[in-house]
């Protein structure tokens, strides 16, 4: 079971008041009409999928339903960091000791 | 290879069954093959049987990092079925279906493979809506299918809850008569001891930590425990570990992998004779033949590679079983796991060629590739052999997520499996 920070409301809480939704940090192409049926198909399909360090989009569900960003481990499920959307983490794959 | 039989059984008790011929050889690598073969789970095992029985091609290599079958093969709670809605979807697994419907005797291994039938019940009136359409459209496909009322729902599961004080009461049902289960570990085996014995090398505790690339083309892969291994075309099959695979050969796949787990309770007599399964309560069920309920949960919804589940999902899993069952409100869970499975935004395979020449991928099976095992197999053993898809494999290539041409199966494998 997780226990999740939400950088909002400034507290741990149980994963059940959370949903994941997905890889943080994917910007929508400014110009949907020029993008090619690559560029489009990569932006609404292709995905990190790592085994090791990973950002991901959780959402304060049952909270103050907000969303932000979580750094965390998918082989350990170490959690590393909560940061607000915006933010950049401060745990990537390169700066990551154990990765 | 020896022949399993009845006549073999007896005359192995004479000698206290201390002479029973190993299953497979444990060779040592060789330098060179002409498909090398990543991942030795049924999916893989069974490529490499079709491309030695079908294709004549027996200088292969199946490399296992673990135990043969030890990935998803081994996790998964064993659901044949073809029912599915899309042509291109209801094709594959039908394929399949036949091909399990012989596979026991072509292999010569007991996978006890039991047609008893699987049951997706509908719950609401778009429930039902849904399952018109797909019992219709398999049918078209010439699919054994049936749609089902309430009433013939319980005739065939009695001690389901079909009555109107459930709170989502049972409306009805599809029926595939000629789904059913088999024994997952015997399908790696038999698989396993057939390719094997047509000279397939099966390596296992073997992990590719590498795929080697010249000029845009693959040669081979290298590993951690046995250095470089040259092929000339390499097919992956790893479930769950593809990202980590095509990110060793620089792509993407449209593919996150999620934890999906499985329960199964204490040893009961026989209480359940069929499989039962429901998208809108989310959870299925069946019994063994060791008499133990086998109950498949949701995926979790984060990425994960941990081989394991959150709790809450197990709870909600079980919430809906004693909501279909309220009579196994007591029965006593034993064992718990997960595996890792290779989810696909539309609920469909990947067999396909890759950016990287003479490099395939075979995934994106998710939470329901068990069922199509043998299928896989022979459509990838194909694709491998010429270099091109198979015509069944066609639909399914991992640039449907460049053109558009997806083929969405959420609706008929929603939970499923
Ligand atoms: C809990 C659960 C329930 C399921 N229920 C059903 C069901 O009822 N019906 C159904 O049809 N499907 C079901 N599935 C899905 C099904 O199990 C899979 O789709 C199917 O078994 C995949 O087979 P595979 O051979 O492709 O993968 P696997 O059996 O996972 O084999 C992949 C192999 O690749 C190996 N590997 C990975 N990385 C490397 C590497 N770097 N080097 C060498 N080897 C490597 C792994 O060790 C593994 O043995 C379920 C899955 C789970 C987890
Ligand atoms: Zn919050």
């Amino acid at each position: 079971m997780f226990y999740i920070y939400c950088p909002y409301c400034g507290e741990h809480r149980e994963e059940e008041e959370f949903h994941p939704k997905g890889q943080a940090h994917l910007a929508r192409p400014e110009n949907p009409d020029e993008c090619t049926d690559e560029e489009w198909g990569n932006y609404l399909y292709f995905r990190d999928n790592p085994r090791g360090i990973h950002h991901e989009i959780w959402v304060h569900a049952i909270g103050c339903r907000k969303f932000f960003n979580v750094t965390r481990d998918t082989q350990t499920y170490e959690i590393k960091e909560s940061y607000r959307m915006g933010a950049t983490p401060e745990v990537t794959h390169a700066n990551d000791p154990l990765s | 290879m020896q022949k399993y039989s009845g006549f073999g059984l007896l005359k192995h008790a004479l000698t206290y069954h201390e002479n029973w011929q190993r299953v497979w050889r444990s060779p040592k690598p060789k330098k060179k093959y002409d498909v090398i073969i990543v991942g030795g789970g049924g999916h893989g095992l069974a490529t490499a049987y079709y491309l030695a029985k079908e294709h004549n091609i027996t200088n292969v290599a199946v490399i296992e990092k673990g135990y043969l079958g030890g990935g998803n093969t081994a996790r998964n709670t064993t659901i044949v079925r073809s029912n599915y809605l899309w042509d291109e979807s209801a094709w594959l697994y039908e394929h399949a279906m036949k091909l399990w419907e012989g596979l026991s005797q072509d292999l010569n291994y007991n996978l006890m493979f039991s047609q008893r039938g699987v049951l997706n019940l509908g719950h609401t009136l778009q429930d039902m809506r849904d399952i018109h359409r797909r019992v219709n459209a398999n049918r078209l496909n010439g699919i054994d299918s049936y749609a089902l009322d309430a009433q013939g729902v319980q005739e065939i599961v009695p001690i389901l809850d079909c009555s109107s004080n459930a709170r989502y009461p049972v409306l009805g049902a599809s029926w595939q008569p000629r789904a059913g289960v088999a024994r997952h570990d015997a399908v790696a085996w038999g698989f396993a001891r057939a390719a094997d014995a047509m000279g397939v090398d099966l390596i296992q505790q073997c992990e590719v930590s590498d795929i080697l690339i010249e000029d845009g083309a693959t040669v081979g892969v290298k590993t951690k425990q046995h250095g470089t291994i040259l092929g000339e075309r390499v097919g992956c099959v790893v479930a769950g570990n593809s990202g980590v695979l095509a990110e060793m050969a620089g792509f993407k796949l449209p593919i996150e992998s999620h934890p999906l787990q499985a329960l199964v309770s204490e040893p009961i007599r026989p209480i359940l004779d069929t499989v039962v399964m429901s998208n809108h309560v989310h959870g299925y069920i069946s019994q063994s033949d060791k008499g133990d309920l086998v109950i498949g949960a949701g995926i979790d919804g984060y990425n994960g590679y941990g081989q394991r589940g959150s709790y809450p999902t197990v709870e909600h899993t079980l919430q809906a079983i004693v909501e279909m069952f309220p009579m196994f409100s007591r029965v006593r869970m034993n064992r718990q796991w997960g595996g890792i499975v290779d989810t696909c935004p539309d609920a469909c395979p990947i067999i396909s060629d890759t950016p990287v020449e003479n490099l395939f991928f075979n995934c994106g099976w998710g939470t329901g590739g068990f069922k199509a095992t043998p299928g896989s197999g022979h459509v990838f053993a194909a694709t491998l052999a010429k270099g091109v898809a198979h015509d069944l494999a066609k639909p399914f290539s991992m640039f449907r997520f460049h053109n558009g041409a997806l083929v969405d199966e959420h609706g008929a494998a929603g939970v499923a499996h």
